[in-house]
């Protein structure tokens, strides 16, 4: 039987405000366990949370760079569960009156642009983080990131496939980091994902029971685990048995997701508005005041590389999909005037180098001025693009300029014609049976003659200039 | 009777509270008594006027971005019933 996929995405992001979403801790990775607490992020009876206004305005910028409308009022509910992450037994969070929602964005599928809807974006907080002893039935509990404002951007079931679904993530990933409001790592779970997945027969319309995955912490994890997910649901199917509504848990190592069914009843969240925070008005003076603070969107900013730069859309596709890349290819082309070279250099060579030692541009040891440099020396003819592709590896080893590198190796261009002019002689009078065979009609042998000029140099003579003498000195 | 003591005995397990038999049957009267209450507030007709979550016609109270000094790693544990540490002690919770 043949069968399509149903997935819809729910992202937390974490915000990058300076102090938490209802008090003024810090939000500040990586402090010393509980020491950004206080009595509201520690749940203590009879403190007041205040709402931080930056967390409402950053949740606004995503709203309106993913066209959500932005909801004119809107308010926060507890929703009522009890662990041992959540110190009060209720996670501050929005329910029936979310900031915003219908939003979409676009995803290019085989070539043609997909709409994917956006249900809602709300605010809320994140929870504690429990570490669980090995050894004794014990966890221990580090309220630090308790009260961290997140957003969370909840799709509509309209992925067909993991790979859409990466793809929806990796764009939305992309927003978020261009509008510097969340720095968008995985691993320390900045941005945290969870699926909601189901099969159902080709044609049918309703959709089939779903299940929940979770714990996935990189794109590749999240397309794996749902490939797994389809394979497994299609699996039970095929077999006569049945999909059941359940949490999974994807784990990495095994690469395959585990039930989390829970002895306990199903979750009964009790949503209800919270009698601390009072109602949020959004007004259009407000959301004209964000809409302007907008930077440019990773999708804009493509357009504008294709039309500008007049680079094809596959190299402004990968020098946009960083915003600290694109920055860098801006700074270049705007030193070097040269954006198609640049462009080439950026995702060649820089690329490689930083893929391999996996680092990040903003750390690149070749700065845009000694590459911006360095193609003005290609293009003055002071270097040959094959001196370059030789110095480059060493500027980014040593992150020296290419003036430096150059110097330092003697490598710099021969440009002297008297002197190429000798070199080329000695080639043509050691070589007469080719000199016969390329006067005789034989034009391919001219590769030969700038092969043996370039060996004989040590690929240090200017191109251009030994093809022109190679000419008139072959002519006869 | 609108709420059993079925969904008393419910809501009770979910705020972790444990209640005798005698209880569940004294607090199922006494929230019947509230919901009777809330069906009289139901023959008032409110049609026109929008739902409200607060009784007090205060909107947008914000706070700035500004960090405020956090109370401490010890103070934050004092109150803990156990601790080891840096870290809150709790009964191991697997999901």
């Amino acid at each position: 039987m043949e069968f399509e996929t149903v997935i819809g995405l729910e992202v937390h992001a974490q915000l990058l405000t300076d102090t938490k979403i209802f008090c003024g801790c810090s939000t500040k990775f990586g402090g010393a366990p509980n020491s950004h607490t206080c009595p509201v992020c520690l749940g203590l009876p009879g403190v007041l949370p205040v709402l931080n206004k930056k967390v409402v305005e950053f949740a606004m910028k995503m709203s309106l760079a993913t066209n959500c409308v932005i909801n004119k009022s809107c308010s926060f509910a507890r929703k009522n569960y009890f662990y041992p992450d959540l110190p009060k037994g209720y996670q501050i969070s929005q329910f029936a009156y979310p900031l915003s929602e219908h939003g979409y964005i676009f995803l290019d599928v085989d070539g043609a642009q997909k709409k994917i809807g956006l249900t809602r974006i709300h605010m809320e907080e994140d929870a504690g983080k429990l570490m669980h002893d090995e050894h004794n039935p014990v966890s221990y509990v580090d309220l630090n990131r308790a009260g961290v404002p997140l957003i969370e951007i909840v799709s509509e079931p309209d992925m067909r496939s993991p790979s859409e679904a990466a793809d929806y993530l990796k764009r939305l990933h992309e927003i978020l980091v261009y509008l510097e409001i969340c720095d968008g790592n995985m691993e320390e779970g900045s941005f945290r994902c969870d699926a909601n997945v189901s099969i159902r027969p080709m044609g049918q319309k309703e959709y089939g029971t779903r299940a929940e995955l979770k714990n996935m912490n990189s794109f590749r994890n999240v397309q794996r685990a749902l490939e797994y997910e389809i394979k497994r649901q299609q699996y039970l199917v095929e077999c006569g048995g049945k999909v059941v509504q359940e949490t999974r848990l994807w784990d990495d190592a095994s690469g395959v997701s585990i039930s989390m069914r829970s002895k306990e009843e199903a979750h009964d969240y009790r949503y209800f508005p919270d009698p601390d925070l009072v109602p949020i008005l959004v007004d259009d003076a407000w959301v004209e005041k964000i809409r302007r603070e907008l930077p440019e969107l990773p999708l804009a900013k493509r357009e504008r590389f294709i039309k500008d730069y007049q680079i094809p859309e596959y190299d402004a596709g990968v020098l946009t999909a960083d915003k600290a890349l694109s920055q860098y290819y801006e700074e270049v082309v705007k030193l070097c005037g040269k954006p198609k070279q640049a462009s080439n250099w950026v995702m060649g060579d820089v690329l490689r180098f930083l893929n391999e030692d996996k680092r990040d541009i903003r750390k690149c040891p070749i700065t845009a001025v000694a590459l911006a440099d360095m193609i003005s020396l290609i293009e003055a003819g002071k270097i040959s693009g094959k001196m370059a592709k030789d110095i480059i590896p060493d500027m980014y080893k040593t992150g020296l300029s290419p003036q430096k590198i150059i110097e330092e190796k003697g490598l710099v261009q021969i440009t002297d014609e008297g002197e190429l002019i000798k070199t080329l002689t000695a080639i043509i009078e050691s070589n007469p049976g080719q000199v016969a065979d390329y006067r005789g009609g034989k034009e391919k042998l001219f590769g030969f003659f700038v092969g043996q000029a370039m060996k004989a140099t040590q690929g240090k003579a200017n191109p251009q200039l030994v093809n022109d003498l190679l000419k008139k000195m072959l002519a006869g | 009777m609108k709420l059993s003591s079925k969904e008393v005995e419910y809501v009770a397990r979910l705020a972790r509270l444990e209640i005798t038999d005698n209880e569940t049957e004294k607090f199922t009267a006494q929230l019947n008594d509230i919901l009777g209450y809330i069906d009289k507030l139901n023959e008032l007709d409110t049609t026109g006027v929008a739902p409200m979550s607060h009784a007090i016609a205060v909107t947008n109270a914000f706070r700035e971005d500004k960090i405020i000094d956090s109370i401490g790693t010890d103070k934050s544990l004092a109150n803990a019933p156990d601790g080891r540490g840096e870290f809150f002690r709790v009964p191991k919770v697997i999901d």
